[in-house]
């Protein structure tokens, strides 16, 4: 009969089992973190790109695997974003270096990087693997220890990708317990990881109330609020160009990134060839009734039917009893009013675009940022026009801290077909109760240690170039006294000194000195 | 030290232990434990020391730790000790996790005593009904506990004090590291078992050479005799896998855990038997008794202590305390050439050498002003046990580094002299 370890006592729901799992992947991350530090940027570098190597090559497996567990978005567009959060993100920021010391003469300033030590990442059932890639690269990149707790939904694909790229960061020589993942990520379990004081920054990314959460644990938090992002198409835009952008947008992986528009306003006397503009761009326009329709079946009394997530227009037409006309990408629904009453007007992860006309421009200003205010403040926002006082005059006006340009606003502002910088956390700042209000990106998982010199002219600075903290690499290994190929017992050598000085000949004079002694003691 | 203490020390020499109770405030060390949590001890004056002497691994989760703590509060609510003389769940459920994770694959039976000591009795009993002979050998200087047949194993140290040394002949010694002492001794093929603890703990950690261990093995097949591992102090994860015979390339016959299996929350030991040499246990099943020995308490603790110690991270943890600690500890001995001379270690079973024949007591003395709590090795006090729990935080362990440069720098300078170091 074969031995099988069972358990007489569960105690797998209690406050201990839940706090000392969370504690000990934490600590874990912690050694991991604190030898991370040792590294340089060589080394650090090497290991981000092959971790990208990896999320690239995985990049269509997850993608496939991620829409197969969520029902969420569209696998050749989820490759794209899999394949965009890996190798392109890491060339982005090739550049920039989070390792090595700063110097600025002027102001007598040397700025070195201490990286955050272990990051807690929250990741969305919308955008596992994309936003799973993307923010283990951003830690890596910094060298600081990843903790992800996926979304349940997307639970067993992300648990797979997280394994990946871990083995992927160790093979190159990062920390083992760089990057971990919850495997089983209940709620209490997540909250126990969030108020551990040994998280050093949770990075939070999905709903409004674990956001608020992550926001709540006394920890600091980056935290990102929902979008609900208005676009503007003016009249002095190229209304054909606008309408095939917004459908690339609206039709890209199904809207399911936050980033998304999700309500449209333009004039009076843009309306109809926006109109035809659209038709031609594969976006069909509901009549009064099929609005009505749409309506009902997205909206419940609870909110947002999450079965739309990510779903493709004509299946959406499907299930709410409307004839769309076959290739439709998007589902054009007229809205009379902006606010309370209009759920329409809210966020819709799903290729609807709520279309309202207005009068003036002054008024879609005040429609757009009716639009924020009922939900996605902080997020993002598009304009279409080519006078650029009417651009500055929206952004200017909007409670946005992204306002996309000529551009479609899922991909733009994510920085994928702008300059922003690439990403899958956007910082919903002040407007959206967050703390930051850029495209997170790793700068963020950094903070610089400055030293600052009296700025008395007569005080000169001082030679820094070329100086290093001590980057004494990984943890030798320590013997196993006995075991064949294990270094046995003797008197190793002293590490490195990890200090700015080159302490290598001292240390040497020390151990030849201590192997005399031991030797003339032991006669 | 506060009016409370001393009075409370004068209550303990007075009905608990006169001669313990004096030896250490002797030593300088006047702790008296009073609160314990994780790794960290609080004498009853409230000084925090963080221990690293762990009792031999009892504390390897750390003190009173809360999933231990839960777990035996959960199974209070069910199980007290148990009838031992009946099928029981909660011995039987361990006895199953201990065969499923046993370092040789016939292992399927464990036996229970209430301590390390009566489990080492148990395996020599079995040992010697299963080769109906009643030699045991055992290495100079071994310990294996203070009980009947587990003292007679060991340094007289112990057993002269209670005239309980072995007067028969029955109990051999040989010196560690003498694969050609251990051949003699078993050369006459009347051996029952050769016990060996895997890394001699209160001998100080003397590494076995590469080789030794399997040598002894192979030594025990072809002379027909058991071979104990005893990994009271070495299992549990304490040398990077489960059983530390297991790195050596050792499976064997008979193997006692104690100490950490119980957490530190309820005493258990087991001996765990190898199914061609239990032949006791269907002969006659009541031969051995125990009234504590297994006691389902204890059961439930030790099951959570194994699934604990089977983590993923805490075999990842266990390499960073050991790496990191021998980082710093190499630091510290280019310091002091001429003082501390040299580390035996093995995961975090480490033992810290130092040049004079008592030196690791003013050690442990300046460590423990120092706020950090190791002993020095009973059995050869140049010797200081340095003992890091498996869950150590980094934190921690930079803190005991910070505090063992310096004690060791002061311990150097009572028995050096305080001149200047050689470097």
């Amino acid at each position: 009969m074969e031995p099988q370890a069972r358990t007489l006592v569960d105690i797998s729901g209690s406050h201990a089992a839940l706090a000392g799992h969370a504690d000990m992947v934490l600590e874990r991350a912690r050694w991991a973190a604190e030898v991370f530090q040792r590294y340089d940027r060589e080394l650090t570098m090497a290991i981000a790109d092959a971790v990208a190597a990896a999320a690239h090559e995985n990049a269509e497996r997850f993608a496939d695997w991620a829409v197969r567990e969520t029902g969420f978005g569209v696998a050749a567009h989820k490759k794209l974003k899999n394949e965009l959060t890996s190798r392109p993100l890491v060339d982005f920021y090739r550049n920039d270096d989070y390792v090595n010391p700063r110097i600025d003469e002027a102001r007598k300033i040397v700025e070195i990087p201490r990286p955050a030590g272990v990051i807690l990442a929250l990741t969305p059932s919308t955008n596992p693997i994309a936003t799973l890639n993307y923010k283990v690269l951003i830690s890596l990149m910094t060298r600081n220890a990843i903790v992800i707790s996926p979304h349940p939904a997307a639970r067993e694909c992300s648990v797979d990708a997280a394994r990946a790229l871990g083995e992927a960061a160790t093979d190159a020589g990062a920390p083992d317990g760089a990057v971990q993942i919850i495997e089983n990520p209940g709620i209490p379990l997540v909250e126990e990881l969030m108020v551990s004081p040994k998280t050093s920054v949770i990075l939070a990314t999905g709903g409004t109330a674990m956001v608020r959460s992550a926001y709540s644990s006394s920890n600091p938090a980056i935290g990102v609020g929902p979008g609900n992002a208005p676009v503007f198409v003016d009249s002095t835009a190229d209304v054909d160009k606008a309408a095939k952008r917004i459908v690339e947008s609206k039709s890209f992986d199904n809207s399911a990134l936050c980033t998304n528009e999700s309500v449209l306003i333009t004039l009076e006397d843009v309306d109809a060839r926006l109109r035809r503009s659209f038709k031609q761009a594969k976006a069909y326009i509901c009549d009064a009734d099929d609005v009505d329709r749409l309506r009902r079946y997205l909206f419940h009394d609870r909110g947002f039917n999450i079965e739309c997530i990510g779903r493709d227009a004509a299946w959406i037409a499907q299930e709410c009893g409307i004839r769309v006309p076959d290739g439709t990408l998007v589902l054009l629904a007229p809205i009379a009013q902006i606010g309370v009453e209009e759920p329409l007007s809210r966020e819709k992860l799903c290729p609807v675009l709520a279309y309202h006309v207005v009068k003036r421009r002054n008024q879609a200003i005040t429609q757009a940022r009716a639009v924020l205010r009922l939900a996605g403040a902080g997020h993002s926002a598009a304009v279409h026009a080519m006078d650029e006082q009417v651009a500055m005059a929206f952004a200017s006006a909007v409670e946005a801290y992204r306002v996309v340009v000529n551009a479609p606003c899922t991909q733009g502002a994510a920085g994928f077909q702008t300059a922003l910088a690439p990403t899958f956390t956007v910082g919903t700042g002040f407007y959206g109760r967050s703390s930051i209000g850029e495209n997170i990106g790793p700068g963020h998982l950094v903070h610089w240690t400055r030293l600052a010199y009296n700025s008395d002219a007569s005080e000169s600075f001082g030679n820094y170039r070329g100086l290093r903290p001590g980057f004494s690499g990984p943890l030798p290994e320590a013997p196993s006294d006995g075991v064949p190929g294990s270094n046995g017992y003797r008197a190793r050598r002293a590490e490195a000194d990890a200090s700015v000085f080159s302490g290598v000949t001292r240390e040497e004079l020390r151990r030849m000195i201590a192997e005399e002694l031991r030797a003339v003691l032991r006669k | 030290m506060s009016e409370a203490k001393l009075e409370f020390l004068d209550r303990s020499r007075a009905f608990w232990n006169p001669g313990k109770t004096q030896d250490w405030q002797d030593m300088g060390v006047d702790l008296v434990i009073d609160r314990r949590e994780g790794y960290y001890l609080f004498d009853m004056d409230g000084r925090r020391l963080i221990d690293l002497h762990l009792n031999g691994g009892t504390y390897n989760l750390g003190h009173r730790n809360p999933e231990l703590v839960e777990a035996l509060k959960a199974g209070s609510a069910r199980f007290d000790m148990g009838n031992h003389h009946f099928p029981a769940l909660a011995r039987t459920a361990l006895a199953e996790a201990l065969a499923a994770c046993a370092p040789a694959p016939n292992m399927v039976y464990t036996a229970y005593g209430s301590g390390g000591g009566e489990a080492i009795d148990i395996a020599i009993k079995t040992a010697r009904h299963a080769k109906q002979r009643r030699k045991i050998v055992s290495i100079v200087k071994a310990y294996h506990g203070h009980t009947g047949l587990a003292l007679k194993t060991g340094d007289d140290r112990f057993s002269k004090l209670f005239l309980s040394e072995d007067t028969l002949g029955e109990f051999v010694q040989v010196p560690f590291n003498d694969l050609n002492a251990m051949e003699d001794a078993l050369r006459g093929r009347d051996v029952a078992a050769v016990i060996m603890e895997t890394i001699p703990a209160t001998y100080g950690f003397p590494m076995p050479q590469e080789g030794y261990l399997p040598n002894v093995k192979k030594l025990c097949e072809k002379y027909d005799a058991l071979y104990i591992a005893d990994e009271v102090q070495t299992g549990l994860m304490r040398c990077g896998e489960l059983w530390a015979c297991t790195k050596y390339g050792i499976e064997p016959d008979i193997m006692v855990t104690g100490k950490g299996i119980g957490g530190g929350m309820y005493p258990i030991a087991c001996t765990c038997i190898g199914e061609h040499c239990g032949g006791w246990l269907t002969e006659d099943g009541f031969g051995h008794i125990s009234t504590g020995g297994g006691a389902e308490l204890g059961c439930i603790v030790a099951m959570k202590v194994l699934e604990i110690v089977q983590r993923p991270e805490v075999r990842t943890m266990v390499r960073y305390v050991s790496d990191y600690m021998r980082a710093g500890l190499d630091r510290i001995m280019a310091e002091y050439p001429d003082f501390f001379i040299g580390i035996r270690q093995h995961g975090v079973v480490m033992g810290l050498e130092f040049n004079h024949e008592q030196g690791a007591k003013p050690v442990m003395k300046h460590l423990y002003d120092n706020g950090v709590w190791a002993i020095f090795s009973t059995l050869d006090p140049r010797v200081l046990q340095f003992k890091p729990g498996l869950l150590m935080t980094q934190a921690d362990c930079e803190e005991v580094l910070r505090r063992v440069e310096i004690g060791i720098g002061l311990a150097r300078d009572d028995v050096m002299g305080s001149h200047r170091r050689s470097a």
